[in-house]
């Protein structure tokens, strides 16, 4: 054991003032990351005429919920005023069948990639690699024009539609590299065993996918729930999903700035992914180092 | 007519040849050990055999019936996998189960084929359990579980020991071996360990880059290799080389190595070059009807337990005797020995076949 390691085993000398200064430099650049989300949730427990007047750190003097209600079930967002409920399902509505399309074709993808090899497969794969990079902006022309041809244009299918083309890229990169590493000899064995292409794809892969399907999962939700661009390029009015009506709600310009309001909703906006994230967190980072490694 | 048929069967992959025109026969019943050293194609045989790849050229008939254009599931052939491809996701019951539940089998007679054949390789006990949670040489009985339990015409073994240590390995060799006898299954087996080919096999076919080099019993490749590929590969420790030149007379051969003169069984034309194979056997203690005595320098002494080997400096060369396990004897000491050329396998140095 050399000096250094005896101090670290012993919890004296140099070794405990870099615990020190370790653990000081985490909480205060976990404060600084913490101190948006402190000051959302503090004022929109505030009342307009203490938010006006007070200090935006301070803590509410009288927490009232009022305005997590109004930001629900009435606030104005354009000329509706029933709050920002019904987006709220638009967007659940519209990630829910988009993750899952995704995520299954994803698999799918994957699972041909890796263990159907056909001529040329480098070629496809290559190219829906290169779906990952193209900058959403420059594809919004010709998505609209799809669209409206396929008589998808401000619709919630429209806008599951884009959302599973933009994330198969993704998807299927996961999930190719996760089916690299999985022993040809399962597949090859299930053949000779009697199984067909689904078979094997249900009863053999599926079921050693969890880590890769939490990974992609929590990907694609946060990415299509956040998403504003496509929201408001393809979907108007009472289709909109949440971001784009969060965004109106903020900048309806009739009356005074409901600031507790806007804060309420936009928590509410944020609420689902940061709830995935703590359910699923843990399988996330678990499933990322699998790929990392194995891939 | 064999029960299996390989005719001529090639395997072309990026312009390189695999297989250069393999023709096998195997009857009913037999069991056929493939071996070679690594990249000679064995495996590459064995995927086409089983309908994993397709061949480029040739023909596989089982039971009279080509199978080359048949689906791997329909050709009725199981396989016991390198890695035991055992599903990592199912209990070892499911595992056992799941080529019946393939083809459709009704639960409770599945239930009733899984528990005989558990029966047989003594795994009842592991049922439930997930691979996993197995040792290597339980992984391997339920590899061969799921094998057996369709039946099927033909059994594939593709290097089925080599993940296990060496103690393991004796043992399911023997198990192997006492399946064979006992259900009377067709078997191919690629491996290649040439002491698990003597032992198992009732065929063996050597392999070299595609090419085969030899068929036979094990007895026949032993004794009478049909060149110095197989002589050298097949036998531990390897059969003694010995290259030289026939004599004026073509009574003798003047061996390479050094200043000795080794009578032939059938003279051969004078100046011929020629390679004298001695197994370890054939160079002893004990004299023969025909053969040679000499006295050799002991270098390396050997015992390994059932037997003791000498390594003997015969001129540039070093040659290994056989001596029973209670014989001493310490290097540096001068050894007399009497080579039995009734035993020796003569080669053409050239060509490498064998001649005599």
């Amino acid at each position: 054991m050399s000096a250094q390691e005896m101090a670290i085993a012993t919890g004296a000398g140099p070794a405990r003032w870099s615990r020190v200064v370790i653990y000081g430099l985490l909480i205060v650049f976990a404060l600084f990351y913490l101190t948006p989300l402190f000051v959302m949730l503090s004022t929109s427990f505030k009342t307009l005429d203490e938010i006006r007047a007070g200090n935006i750190i301070q803590l509410p003097a009288h927490p009232t919920a009022d305005a997590w209600g109004k930001a629900w079930g009435s606030a104005c967002i354009g000329v509706t005023c029933e709050g920002i409920r019904g987006y709220f399902w638009n967007s659940i509505k519209m990630v829910v069948p988009a993750v899952l399309i995704s995520t299954v074709l994803g698999a799918l993808n994957g699972y041909v990639l890796t263990k159907w090899r056909f001529p040329g497969h480098k070629i496809v794969f290559g190219m829906m690699l290169f779906a990952c990079f193209i900058p959403f902006q420059s594809v919004l022309i010709p998505m609209a024009r799809v669209l409206g041809a396929l008589g998808l244009s401000n619709s919630t299918a429209g806008l599951v539609l884009v959302h599973v083309i933009y994330g198969l890229g993704f998807t299927t990169l996961f999930f190719r590299n996760y089916y690299d590493t999985f022993p040809t000899e399962l597949i090859q064995s299930a053949q000779m065993d009697g199984a067909g292409f689904f078979t094997i794809f249900r009863r053999i892969l599926l079921p050693s996918s969890a880590p890769i399907i939490v990974v992609t999962v929590i990907y694609q939700f946060t990415n299509i729930w956040n998403d504003f661009l496509f929201g408001v390029s393809f979907s108007s009015g009472d289709n909109s999903p949440m971001t784009v009506a969060l965004n109106n709600l903020v900048s309806s310009s009739t009356g005074v700035k409901e600031y507790n309001v806007d804060m309420a909703a936009a928590v509410i906006a944020a609420l689902p992914t940061l709830i995935v994230y703590v359910v699923a967190g843990r399988y996330f980072m678990r499933g990322l180092m699998a790929g990392a490694i194995k891939g | 007519m064999a029960f299996i048929e390989i005719d001529n069967l090639e395997r072309t992959i990026g312009g390189n040849k695999i297989l250069k025109g393999i023709d096998i026969e195997l009857e009913k019943g037999g069991f056929l050990v493939l071996v070679g050293p690594s990249g000679c194609g064995k495996s590459t045989l064995l995927s086409a055999i089983a309908g994993l790849q397709q061949p480029t050229g040739g023909d596989i008939r089982i039971d009279g019936d080509s199978v080359v254009n048949l689906h791997p599931s329909k050709r009725d052939i199981a396989m016991v996998f390198q890695s035991y491809a055992l599903y990592p996701n199912m209990t070892v019951g499911e595992n056992i189960a799941f080529p019946l539940e393939m083809a459709g089998t009704p639960k409770e007679s599945r239930a009733q084929a899984v528990g005989g054949v558990a029966k047989t390789l003594q795994i009842e006990h592991l049922l439930d359990r997930k691979p996993g949670q197995l040792s290597g040489g339980q992984r391997q009985r339920v590899a061969m579980a799921r094998a057996l339990v369709r039946k099927p015409r033909l059994f594939l073994f593709d290097e089925p020991l080599s993940n296990l240590d060496a103690k393991l390995r004796v043992e399911v060799r023997a198990e192997i071996k006492r399946l064979h006898q006992n259900t009377h299954a067709t078997i191919i087996y690629v491996t290649h360990d040439q002491i698990e080919a003597m032992t198992l096999a009732t065929k063996i076919v050597v392999m070299k880059d595609g090419i085969i080099q030899q068929a036979g019993t094990p007895a026949q490749i032993y004794n009478t290799p049909a060149n110095m590929f197989v002589a050298d590969f097949m036998g531990s420790p390897a059969m003694n080389m010995l290259p030289g030149t026939v004599t004026a007379d073509g009574l003798g051969v003047a061996l390479a190595a050094g200043n000795f003169t080794v009578p032939l069984a059938s003279p051969l034309a004078p100046g011929r070059k020629i390679t004298l194979g001695l197994r370890s056997e054939a160079i002893g203690p004990e004299k023969s009807e025909f053969g040679i005595a000499m006295d050799l320098p002991v270098e390396i002494v050997e015992p390994t337990g059932s037997d003791l080997y000498l390594w003997l400096r015969l001129g540039s060369a070093l040659v290994s005797a056989r001596f029973p396990a209670t014989f001493e004897q310490k290097p540096g000491a001068v050894q007399p020995v009497w080579l039995d050329l009734t035993r020796a396998v003569v080669f053409d140095t050239e060509s490498t076949a064998r001649i005599g």
